[in-house]
């Protein structure tokens, strides 16, 4: 559990994002991250992200699914328990295909919403700090991160000339912690006044 | 004088009004933070009445066996399975709107998609129902499982059509519950943020899973929506493929065609959407989504209507011809006596289906007809009454009449309980769309939004100044 202090900047709208990120960078602050509503695309370039190898993780857990199938079924009907069904071979590979292509299908989807949550670290239960309500309304909230050096006021003020509509300081824990949403955990501070629940 | 046209005039807007993002959150949230309508308790009821009546003829089942059913030894599959692959097919739409849509880069998807995926997954619920308790003795149903046992171990046979149903099913349902829940996160999250009550933001706030929208974080949703997108894609064609091999991997006059894995998934999507049409009109009516879910979304999906309908039209058609072409005086009699002829015991049912999902459904060539709402609704209804004649139409008069006269059956028909079983899937599947509609975000929220700029008033707004521009005023201006 680590608690920094934000510099808390708020857009009205995703075209506003792209130039402020520009100037952040130019002025060489530390961007947190960009909490926006929808999926903004092009946002995650802009902020030097790379791409996700989510779906590799969803290939692997394919195959898995193709050979656990396959495996099985050849196992059981040529040497555990072998039989004969409709006059075909032991090792009827036609017949193995309809079950092999769900378990490769249902291996790879749950692999990969799995492999998703534990990323992001999303399970009923966990909770994060909230920079702003609307974040997931109408607001694209983009916190910068202070260090030691940071003068705050400046910092505030740069936010505004970015076109911010509206901007504030906290200290927020930057991890996941066990909680609920309906009671204060963490006594949050904005603009060093704590927050009523 | 205009250089461009920037907004197509062929295409409707998806969005209708002059939205901005918290007027959608707005519009589509507040039905869950109000009290629900009176006629919303007086549909729960009806829909929990039929459930419980569905349960009661379950009951009977299970205790008395199935002989409480009028199945016999020549008709062994009768309204259960009928109404089996009725709730399968209706499930196909969800994911075909949601997957197969998505892939076409069909935008109008966005506006129905979330209520279409509910309805997959409650319709594949109710359609499991049947075949468990077919079973009879339900309590062994877990034998269909591949499971080490005492028994040997003794394993389900591999190559059965009937084993590929279980696992094609029970993928088809977990692989439609995680794509719909994964969309369903940042929607939980936005009620989330707005709940005013503490009990509304505990149950969202756990149900949100802890979803921030997060930069990250939505770069990986964007993937993972696109590879299970793929993933369904031919998931739900295998599925009522799979279904379809059931018939089509047996040696019975009227099943034993190779035509069933087209034919199938086409009349499955013909009744998906026409149940998607029936249920979006209420939602649409009843919260007021009219801008949401616009009669271009009706005539879209009016269109897809009529292109399965027509398509299951040639399989009918198809199967008749080579009914005749093959010269087998068994399949001629599953097709032209016990079927095509009016006056044999089951005809009224082929025409039924004839009517309702090929002649009918041809009035939606006319653009007029496609948008007119009551039509619509009365035409859904009736395409899926259609497509129930057409499942009992392929189950029941193929197998009446078998190859030794002597067991040919009297005429078959249900008794209480195999009727009260299906009225209890209505129960079941209307009860939890009720509650869907009621505690859930019915149009994918954050969808919307990001469809918003590029469609509608909005868009229309700010390319307005782009299309008066001459080529070097709009080369000055748009070039970064």
């Amino acid at each position: 559990m680590a608690k920094k202090k934000f510099v808390v900047a708020c857009y009205d709208d995703d075209d506003k994002v792209f130039p402020a990120i520009k100037k952040c960078k130019e002025a060489g602050y530390k961007i947190h991250d960009v909490y926006t509503p929808f999926p903004v695309h092009g946002l995650d370039h802009a902020l030097g992200m790379r791409e996700t190898s989510l779906h590799t993780a969803g290939f692997i857990f394919g195959i898995t699914g193709t050979t656990t199938a396959l495996s099985c079924m050849t196992w059981i009907l040529t040497s555990d328990w072998p039989q004969i069904y409709g006059g075909k071979p032991h090792f009827a590979l036609p017949a193995f295909i309809p079950i092999t292509f769900e378990l490769t299908v249902l291996f790879a989807a749950v692999g990969m919403v799995m492999t998703f949550m534990w990323i992001c670290k999303l399970a009923p239960g966990v909770k994060k700090h909230i920079f702003d309500v609307r974040a997931t309304d109408d607001l694209f909230v983009m916190p910068i991160e202070c260090t030691s050096k940071t003068n705050v006021e400046d910092l505030e003020a740069f936010m505004q000339s970015t076109g911010a509509c509206k901007v504030n300081v906290q200290v927020a824990e930057t991890e996941w912690w066990w909680g609920r949403y309906d009671v204060d955990d963490e006594p949050y501070l904005i603009n060093d006044v704590p927050v009523e629940a | 004088m205009s250089l461009f046209k920037y907004e197509s005039e062929v295409r409707e807007p998806l969005v209708k009004g002059n939205k901005t993002y918290h007027q959608i959150t707005e519009d589509i949230i507040k039905p869950i933070e109000v009290k629900p309508t009176k006629l919303w308790y007086v549909g729960l009821v009806i829909a929990l009445i039929l459930l419980g009546f569905g349960v009661l003829s379950v009951y009977q089942e299970v205790v008395y066996g199935i002989g409480q059913w009028n199945l016999n030894k020549t008709v062994g599959w009768g309204w259960d399975i009928t109404n089996f692959v009725w709730w399968v097919g209706i499930g196909h739409a969800g994911t075909l709107i949601s997957a197969i849509l998505l892939l076409f880069r069909q935008g109008w998807r966005t506006g129905v998609n979330r209520a279409a995926e509910a309805m997959t997954i409650f319709a594949v619920m109710c359609a499991g129902q049947f075949p468990i308790f077919h079973m009879g003795r339900v309590w062994m149903a877990m034998y269909v499982l591949p499971y080490p046992n005492t028994r040997g171990s003794l394993w389900p046979n591999f190559e059965s059509p009937l084993l590929w149903d279980v696992f094609a099913i029970s993928t088809y349902f977990t692989v439609s519950l995680l794509f719909w829940y994964s969309g369903l996160l940042p929607d939980f999250a936005t009620v989330r943020d707005r709940a005013k009550t503490k009990l509304r933001k505990l149950l969202y706030g756990v149900a949100a899973f802890g979803w921030s929208g997060s930069t990250k974080h939505w770069q990986r949703h964007e993937s993972l929506s696109l590879v299970l997108a793929g993933l369904s894609t031919p998931l739900v064609l295998s599925v009522h493929t799979i279904v379809s091999f059931d018939f089509a991997t047996s040696v019975i006059p009227g099943w034993h065609t190779s035509i069933f894995p087209p034919y199938f998934v086409a009349g499955a999507v013909f009744s998906g959407f026409a149940m998607v049409q029936t249920l979006l009109l209420m939602v649409r009516h009843v919260l007021g989504l009219q801008d949401y879910i616009t009669m271009g979304h009706i005539e879209a999906m009016n269109k897809v209507i009529v292109l399965t309908a027509s398509i299951v039209g040639c399989a009918y058609l198809t199967e008749l011809f080579m009914a005749w072409y093959s010269q087998n005086k068994y399949e001629g009699y599953a097709f032209f006596y016990s079927r095509v002829n009016l006056f044999s015991p089951y005809g009224w049912s082929y025409w039924g289906m004839m009517s309702c999902n090929v002649i009918v459904p041809q009035i939606f060539w006319f653009s007029k007809l496609r948008r007119n709402i009551a039509l619509t609704f009365f035409m859904s209804i009736l395409i899926n009454v259609g497509m129930w004649f057409e499942r009992f139409v392929i189950i029941v008069t193929s197998i009446y009449r078998d190859y030794l006269p002597s067991s040919w059956t009297v005429y078959y028909s249900p008794t209480i309980w195999e009727i009260g079983f299906y009225l209890g899937t209505f129960g079941l599947f209307f009860t939890c769309f009720f509650l869907f509609a009621k505690y859930f975000p019915v149009i994918a929220v954050a969808e919307i939004k990001s469809v918003l700029k590029t469609t509608g008033d909005n868009y229309h707004e700010k390319m307005l100044p782009a299309e008066q521009m001459t080529a070097e005023e709009f080369a000055h201006e748009y070039a970064h």
